[in-house]
């Protein structure tokens, strides 16, 4: 009984979490009370619900008891007692509105608060993945190369700014968004990027995590329908989604792209994905997500074709790090540039790229290892078995350290 | 909701208000501003400032008093003069940071007053 009833709030938590705390902390002003009264309530739930059972809307609940924390805070604080009456007003009209479903958009006013200009620009995207999805320090940390301890310091300070300096809740104007927009795009890639990381499904916490992400990336692509970028995200998430089910196979092994079972790809997602796609260049304003999307869509091609188009592929990375050069782009690059001019051209790229960030920004970088070790490999370079076992020794799933030690060849990376 | 906003001028804006050529031109960027302030009802206060070098900074230690010619810190830019003004939120301080005319030339750091106690 109390198990079952903890999945529940598991699993409300897990659902309803971002829109709690966007709307609790849209009428307050204040991220961080929001996001204590919601932890609040869910304890509370943990300990009510199996007694009296779970109540019909379970969301209701949650909500008027984070209310109540709000409101006797704000009493013991002594702070804005005059404001309390508008509050619980406010909180009264909004709960009617939250059972209609119709609040959907104070994430998106969320999300563009911790966006604000005011905001450390490293801190935006990290703000919103907890602010919205509930992440905490320690696993924002590492995402962003930061201390968790430090990460923890900059959050708090963060929320304490959107408080005292009254940061507004609101959709941008249309000449703000330029400004504000990428930060809202990064992070709800990131949400989806440290959601299908975990290809073994180990960590039962990331797994709700995809399905946020791509509501979130349909949310923009609905709410700011003349945005190209918001399009192109959507259109990025959804080609890459739609191979979900061919990522592992029966027996739960991880599968690269290039070995998968096009049978398995969603056609429904990547239609979806390609009409998001066209709707993004009707827009004339090219864009990071808009190429990334792209390339996805050139590679879900193959479930119609039965062939990657990798010239063009490559010609894509070649154009996406001009624009958005990150490490990640420009390993990814030279994996397209393998398979187009072949290894020794990806070396040379590697190369390239460590000549300019140095080796240091690589040394804990998987997927440079992978490509580094492999192309090595092709070539029968002395070095390949070293360049294998940093690959297998800086891979976290234990699946995908299989993969690679059958594909580096036997004894490498034990 | 109170917001200071601090103008940070430098040497060169200082000496314009006094240079034959150039004062009238700064004096009516400020004029203009502040007559923008009041007439948006949102202006509670505001000061000039002389020059950095009129300032004198007071320190206590071990009960004992120091004075020291200049500012508290050396740095390119120095107050100029501020504005207290009554706004909803820090997008509305912006706006209002953004038209002040060191803006342009110097820098206005925007900040949130405390709430007076038991408000």
């Amino acid at each position: 009984m109390t198990d079952t009833t903890a999945a529940v709030v598991d699993e409300v938590a897990r659902t309803s979490y971002g829109r709690l705390v966007a709307y609790l902390a849209s009428v307050t002003g204040d991220l961080a009370a929001a996001e204590d009264a919601l932890g609040d309530a869910l304890v509370a739930a943990l300990t009510t619900w199996p007694e009296r059972g779970v109540p019909e809307r379970p969301e209701s609940w949650l909500l008027t008891a984070a209310r109540r924390t709000l409101i006797d805070a704000g009493r013991r604080r002594d702070v804005a007692r005059a404001a309390l009456p508008a509050l619980a007003r406010a909180m009264e009209e909004r709960s009617e509105q939250l059972s209609g479903g119709v609040i959907s958009d104070d994430r998106l006013r969320l999300m563009f608060a911790c966006a604000h200009p005011a905001i450390a620009p490293a801190m935006r995207s990290p703000l919103i993945l907890q602010a919205v999805l509930g992440l905490d320090a320690a696993r924002l940390a590492p995402a962003f190369l930061v201390a968790p301890t430090t990460m923890g310091q900059r959050l708090v300070r963060a929320k304490a700014k959107i408080r005292d300096a009254r940061v507004p809740f609101r959709v941008p104007e249309r000449h703000e968004l330029p400004e504000r927009l990428d930060a809202v795009l990064d992070a709800v890639y990131a949400a989806y990027g440290t959601g299908w990381d975990d290809v073994d499904g180990l960590d039962e916490a990331r797994r709700g995590l995809v399905p946020e992400a791509i509501r979130l990336a349909r949310l923009l692509a609905e709410l700011l329908p003349d945005e190209p970028e918001a399009h192109g995200l959507l259109a990025l998430v959804l080609h890459s989604h739609a191979r979900h089910d061919a990522r592992r196979d029966a027996s739960g092994d991880y599968v690269p792209l290039a070995e998968q079972d096009v049978s398995l790809w969603s056609r429904e997602l990547i239609a979806e994905a390609e009409a998001h796609l066209a709707r993004a260049m009707t827009g004339g304003r090219i864009g990071p997500y808009q190429l990334q999307a792209a390339i996805q869509s050139l590679h879900n091609r193959r479930s119609a074709t039965g062939k990657t188009h990798w010239p063009a592929i490559a010609q894509l990375y070649d154009g996406l790090v001009r624009l958005a050069p990150t490490t990640g782009t420009a390993v990814a690059r030279a994996a397209a540039h393998r398979e187009v001019e072949g290894a020794a051209a990806a070396l040379l790229l590697l190369d390239e790229l460590t000549g300019e960030i140095g080796d240091d920004a690589v040394a804990g970088y998987q997927p440079y290892w992978v490509l580094r070790a492999l192309c090595e490999h092709e070539l029968g370079r002395t070095t390949a078995p070293e360049a294998a076992s940093r690959a297998v020794a800086l891979t976290t799933s234990p699946r995908v350290a299989a993969h690679l030690r059958r594909t580096l060849g036997p004894g490498q990376g034990t | 909701m109170q917001y200071l906003i601090l103008a940070a001028e430098d040497d060169a804006a200082f000496a314009a208000r006094d240079d034959i050529e150039r004062s009238a031109g700064y004096w009516e960027s400020w004029q203009g501003y502040i007559a923008a302030l009041t007439e948006s009802g949102l202006l509670a206060g505001a000061g000039g400032l002389q020059p950095p070098w009129t300032a004198s900074t007071v320190r206590v230690r071990d009960g004992r008093r120091t004075v020291q010619d200049g500012p508290y810190a050396e740095t390119k830019e120095q107050l100029g003069g501020y504005f207290v003004i009554d706004a909803p939120d820090l997008d509305t301080a912006l706006h209002w940071a953004e038209r002040c005319p060191a803006a342009a030339y110097g820098s206005v750091e925007v900040r949130p007053l405390l709430p007076p106690p038991g408000a």
